[in-house]
């Protein structure tokens, strides 16, 4: 990931990413104090599947998100390159 | 446990170097309405409140720690680039003797961060009420924070995080409801 240059397709695809997960913080904080809205539920159950997708798109293509065995890696180990978080 | 994500919750970009600004958002890094207090206080309390708020105290919890993760990359990208005189012309100068460009726990007056910000009395609503107002004073802070400044990338993250603690007080909110409307069901039984 150090090699590689971070073109307009990373920030664009992290953005989806971001956006994906923003509706399912907001729908987990919504449903800890409306656990019995249906709707909710089902638009949670139906992004989370969503966003699993996105994040495998952007893990094959950039490394690893999550560590402790929850991403795979390439070889070398991919989680210790950069960028971390706050470098791009 | 916890699972890092190496990505940031919510893109932050600054347009310039401007470590008056760092010195400034370090209220929001280790001060008393901050997101590391903001984040100890809710995952400290969890232990002992009821059931049926444990979920929203841990799920917020966490996203604090997203938010301090946007704050300190905020301030490492401001100051990364400033020489120490630019740092002391600030009023950095005595971070810089202490910590040179490391980030450290303490508030914009560079008073280190102290458990003593926060509390556990054991009682939810004594609890949850604290929570509420550690919400909207950290909404304030960050509305004086967008104020002084007219980076408008930087502005961006700060309103993100402002509307955060806006949806957090009503989650907070409706917490305390859950557990007034439990208690009122109790004594009907």
């Amino acid at each position: 990931m150090s090699t590689q240059t971070l073109d307009e397709q990373y920030y664009a695809q992290l953005l989806q990413l971001q956006q994906y997960d923003f509706a399912l913080v907001e729908l987990t904080l919504f449903l800890d104090t409306h656990p019995n809205d249906m709707q909710a539920l089902q638009q949670f159950n139906q992004l989370a599947q969503q966003r699993r997708q996105c994040a495998q798109q952007f893990e094959q293509q950039y490394g690893p998100l999550l560590q402790f065995g929850q991403s795979y890696s390439r070889y070398p180990w991919q989680w210790a390159q950069q960028p971390w978080p706050w470098q791009v | 446990m916890w699972i890092y994500e190496k990505k940031l919750q919510y893109p932050v970009r600054v347009s310039k170097c401007d470590p008056r600004m760092a010195k400034f958002l370090a209220e929001q890094y280790g001060g008393a309405d901050g997101e590391l207090a903001a984040a100890l206080r809710y995952l400290n309390q969890r232990y002992t409140i009821p059931d049926q708020v444990i979920g929203l105290l841990t799920d917020i919890g966490t996203e604090e720690f997203a938010h301090l993760e946007m704050i300190a990359t905020m301030i490492y990208k401001l100051t990364k680039d400033a020489t120490p005189k630019q740092l002391e012309e600030a009023g950095l100068g005595a971070h810089f003797a202490s910590h040179d460009s490391a980030l450290f726990y303490n508030n914009a007056a560079g008073v280190p961060w102290t458990a003593a910000y926060i509390q556990a009395k054991g009682d939810p609503l004594a609890d949850l009420y604290e929570d509420i107002a550690a919400e909207e004073k950290a909404r304030a802070t960050y509305q004086w924070l967008i104020d002084m400044t007219d980076d408008v990338d930087l502005q961006d993250s700060l309103k993100f995080l402002r509307e955060r603690e806006v949806v957090h007080a009503m989650r907070f909110k409706e917490a305390v409801q859950l557990i007034v409307d439990d208690r009122e069901q109790k004594k009907v039984y």
